[in-house]
């Protein structure tokens, strides 16, 4: 059996597994309302008085900040509770194949529930005219936004058999790659430092510097490696976490 | 088929398995016996490929499970300690899905799910969620999935835990058909199991063998082996001992039951080889005395007296550090 069929093996057991309990549609539920509600309340949509998406975009690194690790939290945790992973992991499949499929699953069960974000794109192409290569890049870069804090979740979730810490250490480390480069803590370190070099050089680190340019409708390689990167190098440690684990 | 040496496996400072060497070949059903904690499951999830070991080596069917686990986690089907399954899928999803990550597709794929499925039992839950399953239909539904693709090597952790007499007959029926042309292992702590299924058994204790042999062999290290039973109606047990234990060879003689409706003595010969010698005498000496002997026989050993003596700290003499 080839990888791609492993994979699509795997992600498909996992996604029908975010479907057969109602924790799914909660979830896509309550994202679509807390999205609403941070783009027109919070966000100020009707006071930009302009027709695009960046008072709903705007939010994503925050929203997704605590959605994103409950999707992922369970992601090996569960594995290693109830002693699946050692069925799993004695089939005639690599670890590898396993941690894509499942990571695959739940980066497809997240890009479903921005999908159904839709009508809002839909409001401002009737009260307006948008730039629809900014709302295409803008949705690609939270896309992308939500793989990176997945891979993480996924990662931490390999850490330990108790959902409720890897929930909390990925939220913490995807807190931290907001941070440094949230704009008050950026201008922060602007007055304690001298060395413009140091804040440029933590800003690299943040999501939030490589999403701003998805939002402003620029696709720069660097912005997309970026998140690669994180989601290569989240699931690559995930692999040697449960190597390590496995080895005792 | 299964080809284990010097397998050793460390948690930390402890050795939890250290230096197990065996083989098992087609045909064997290989019982794997030992107190808690002796290290049967850490083996078992060693030679399936789960765990690394920390030193010593696996082979399944002439490929190495660390070197090239693929192949050889192909030819293995694994029954886990516990029986872990998917909690959120029926009972038919989750065959369907450990049959297709062995490669099985479409039609074949609906005849493994079919045939298992009538193997162990399964057709009332078919459609049940596994977690509201009860235990015994829990472990039968991940035993189902160990032999999904008809493999050539099966490791079975404890497959009869928490079935119910009637099913661990069926499957005890099962693993010894299956065993003529497969290379099983399984451990267990019922001990009636291991004589009813097994070809050979091995005890570890303490992640050492401390014994391996048929079952019969192992009998005979018991210290009941070879010892004659003798009961006869209508006389004292007293009488029975003071006149058997005479007889050249006895080392003991132990009352079981003083009933004039049938008193049972039991002599043990110095050496189970003398012990045919014995029963013979103890006939003639029946035939002089006229007794009504009505039941007199060797006896074969028997396993949990073995087991105890080879695991028990005070008693036993090998594999101790
Ligand atoms: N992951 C681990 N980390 C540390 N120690 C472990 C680990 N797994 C097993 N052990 C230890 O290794 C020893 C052997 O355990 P194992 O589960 O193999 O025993 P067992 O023979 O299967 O016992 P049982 O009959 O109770 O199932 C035990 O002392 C156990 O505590
Ligand atoms: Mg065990």
């Amino acid at each position: 059996m080839n990888s791609v069929s492993v994979i699509k093996t795997i992600t498909k057991r996992e996604l029908s597994g975010y479907f057969a309990s109602p924790v799914a549609y909660v979830f896509i539920v309550i994202f679509l309302l807390l999205a609403g509600f941070f783009t027109f309340m919070a966000g100020g949509f009707f006071e930009r008085n302009e027709a695009s998406l960046m008072s709903f975009f705007l939010w994503h690194p925050w929203l997704y900040l605590f959605l994103v690790p409950a999707v992922g939290m369970r992601l090996w945790s569960e594995e290693r509770r109830l002693g699946t992973m050692e069925l799993l992991l004695t089939m005639p499949i690599t670890p590898w194949q396993a941690i894509v499929g499942k990571f695959l699953a739940s980066w497809l069960f997240l890009a479903l529930a921005l999908a159904l974000t839709f009508p809002v794109w839909l409001t401002v192409s009737y009260l307006g005219s948008p730039d629809h290569g900014v709302v295409f890049t803008s949705y690609l870069g939270s896309l992308l936004l939500a793989g990176a804090y997945l891979a993480i979740s996924c990662m931490t979730s390999a850490m330990t058999r108790n959902q409720v810490v890897s929930f909390i250490l990925s939220v913490v480390v995807a807190l931290f790659l907001i941070l440094a480069g949230w704009p008050p803590v950026t201008k922060l370190l602007d007055q304690i430092s001298e060395n413009p070099r140091l804040v440029e050089t933590v800003a690299a680190f943040s999501v939030m510097t490589h999403f701003e340019g998805f939002q402003k409708g620029s696709l720069d390689l660097r912005d997309i490696v970026f998140f690669a990167a994180i989601i290569g190098f989240s699931l690559f440690t995930t692999s040697i976490i449960i190597r390590s684990h496995r080895a005792g | 088929m299964i080809k284990v040496q010097n397998l050793t496996k460390a948690f930390g400072t402890k050795l939890a398995v250290n230096g197990v060497s065996f083989s098992v070949e087609r045909g064997e059903v290989l019982g794997f016996l030992g107190p808690n904690g002796a290290g049967k499951s850490t083996s078992m999830r060693m030679i399936t490929g789960f765990i690394p070991p920390t030193s010593g080596s696996v082979t399944v069917g002439g490929h190495d499970i660390v070197e090239n686990p693929i192949p050889a986690k192909r030819l293995m089907g694994y029954l886990p300690e516990n029986a872990p399954s998917y909690q959120d899928m029926t009972v038919q999803g989750f065959l369907a899905f450990t049959a297709e990550l062995r490669g099985l597709e479409g039609d074949a794929r609906k005849r493994a799910v079919n045939r298992v499925v009538e193997m162990c039992f399964l057709e009332g839950v078919l459609h049940q969620s596994i977690e509201t399953l009860s235990k015994g239909y829990r472990h039968r539904t991940c035993f189902a999935q160990s032999i999904i693709h008809d493999p050539d090597v099966l490791i079975l952790d404890e497959p009869t835990d928490g079935l119910d007499p009637n099913q661990k007959y069926e499957i005890r029926t099962l693993i010894r058909r299956m065993g003529e042309k497969k290379a099983i292992i399984f451990s267990t702590h019922i001990l009636e199991e291991v004589e009813s299924v097994c070809s050979r058994a091995i005890i570890i204790d303490r992640g050492q063998v401390v014994a391996n042999g048929t079952p019969a062999e192992l009998k005979l290290r018991s210290d009941l082996a070879g010892a004659i039973t003798l009961k006869v109606v209508g006389v004292s047990a007293q009488e029975i001992k003071d006149k058997a234990a005479p007889i050249h060879g006895v080392r003991k003689t132990l009352v079981i039951k003083d009933d004039p409706a049938g008193s049972t003595v039991r002599i043990y010969p110095n050496s189970k080889a003398e012990s045919p010698a014995l029963a013979q005498a103890l006939g003639q000496l029946a035939q002089r005395e006229k007794w009504a002997v009505q039941e007199l026989h060797m006896e074969e050993g028997r396993l949990d007296e073995v087991f105890r003596t080879i695991t028990l700290p005070e008693t036993g003499q090998e594999g101790r550090k």
